[in-house]
């Protein structure tokens, strides 16, 4: 049994997902983990699945459906990940602001120096608007209100908003 | 007099629309300094924040940051609103400021100065707020709940400089507006 990662992204239609998905059932893979959305109007999927063929097998069987070119499958095996041990409350990363090359990268750059680890992450374009949401696991012993102003302070320098605050958690 | 009872009739001065500022514009970033509730340009300033919330289709709150004027001042009217409980019907409050907050709830929220996206807040479902109507001295509380005090929080997070932006519930949890109201 191995494990493969399947990445699919191009132009969107009806039936990607359902064709895709035949596929591995057909050679008998087993869906772990799946996301799937629209970025900028292309679909765009990641899944991971689990089976006895080789990447290569599996990529071949796939490869009619982007055979038109208007899909890129690519199918490649990935180690086992062991499940995430379970954190504190996260923490989310708001930046908005006009729109600039390097946002991502030097909001982003200081989180990770501070050992921050992105677990989600989405970012919108509208307009002139720049939206970036992320979610960041923090290592226990950063100081939150330091990081958040420092992080403050790259914002400043990019002309954009940038806040940290911690999840609330769900009532249930 | 009651809350319930007043309307921009009572400020006595006709209203003026005017142009909403838009994101990235940072006048919606900064804080808005308290005011004299009192004074005849606040009393038209919130006679012109109702006329333009009037003339926004679905709008049900504008703050005085939006149309770039960084004073405590907003209006809300959330009459006939489908996810409205309590409803006040159109109040200009200034210098409002939180007594207590409760029951934290998450909903969908929208902004004339956003007008392209809108996203989940977590925001309390009871409320209750302190703020002097223009033209007027004496303060009053305000207890709401729901949608009202949804829109409420939403103003006084605009008097605070911040946007619904800052305070989304996740990372998917800012969406494409569908359709404008």
């Amino acid at each position: 049994m191995s494990l493969l990662a399947v990445t699919v992204i191009g132009h969107d239609r009806p039936g990607i997902i359902a064709d895709v998905t035949a596929g591995l059932a057909e050679l008998g893979f087993n869906l772990e983990d799946s996301s799937m959305t629209r970025l900028r109007g292309h679909f765009a999927m990641t899944l991971l699945c689990a089976g006895d063929h080789p990447a290569e097998d599996v990529e071949r069987a796939l490869a009619p459906i982007g055979a038109d070119g208007s899909l890129l499958i690519s199918v490649w095996s990935v180690p086992p990940e062991p499940e995430p041990e379970p954190t504190g409350p996260g923490y989310l990363l708001s930046v908005h602001g006009g729109d600039r090359p390097g946002i991502v990268s030097a909001v982003t750059r200081v989180l990770a120096q501070a050992g921050g680890n992105i677990t989600d992450l989405t970012t919108r374009l509208s307009g002139d608007l720049y939206v970036l949401l992320a979610e960041a696991d923090l290592p226990d012993d950063v100081y939150v209100a330091d990081l958040a102003a420092r992080l403050a302070a790259t914002g400043r320098e990019l002309g954009v908003t940038v806040a940290l605050r911690r999840q609330d958690a769900d009532v249930l | 007099m009651s809350l319930f009872d007043w309307t921009e009739r009572d400020l006595g001065v006709p209203g003026h629309v005017l142009p909403v500022l838009r994101t990235p514009d940072p006048m919606l970033s900064g804080r808005s300094d308290p005011v004299d509730p009192a004074d005849p340009k606040v009393v038209q300033l919130a006679a012109d924040l109702v006329a333009t919330m009037r003339a926004s289709p679905g709008c049900v709150g504008l703050a005085a940051s939006q149309v770039g004027v960084a004073l405590q001042v907003f209006c809300v009217d959330v009459s006939g609103h489908v996810k409205a409980r309590t409803a006040h019907g159109v109040f200009v409050l200034c210098n409002a400021e939180v007594l207590a907050a409760s029951q934290v709830e998450k909903g969908r929220e929208g902004c004339l100065s956003v007008p392209d996206l809108t996203g989940d807040v977590r925001r309390a479902a009871r409320l209750s707020v302190a703020g002097v109507l223009p033209g007027r001295a004496d303060q009053l509380t305000l207890q709401t709940d729901a949608f009202e005090a949804r829109a409420v929080q939403h103003e006084l997070d605009h008097c605070a400089g911040m946007l619904f932006l800052d305070r989304v519930a996740g990372a998917h949890a800012v969406y494409p507006r569908r359709r404008y109201l």
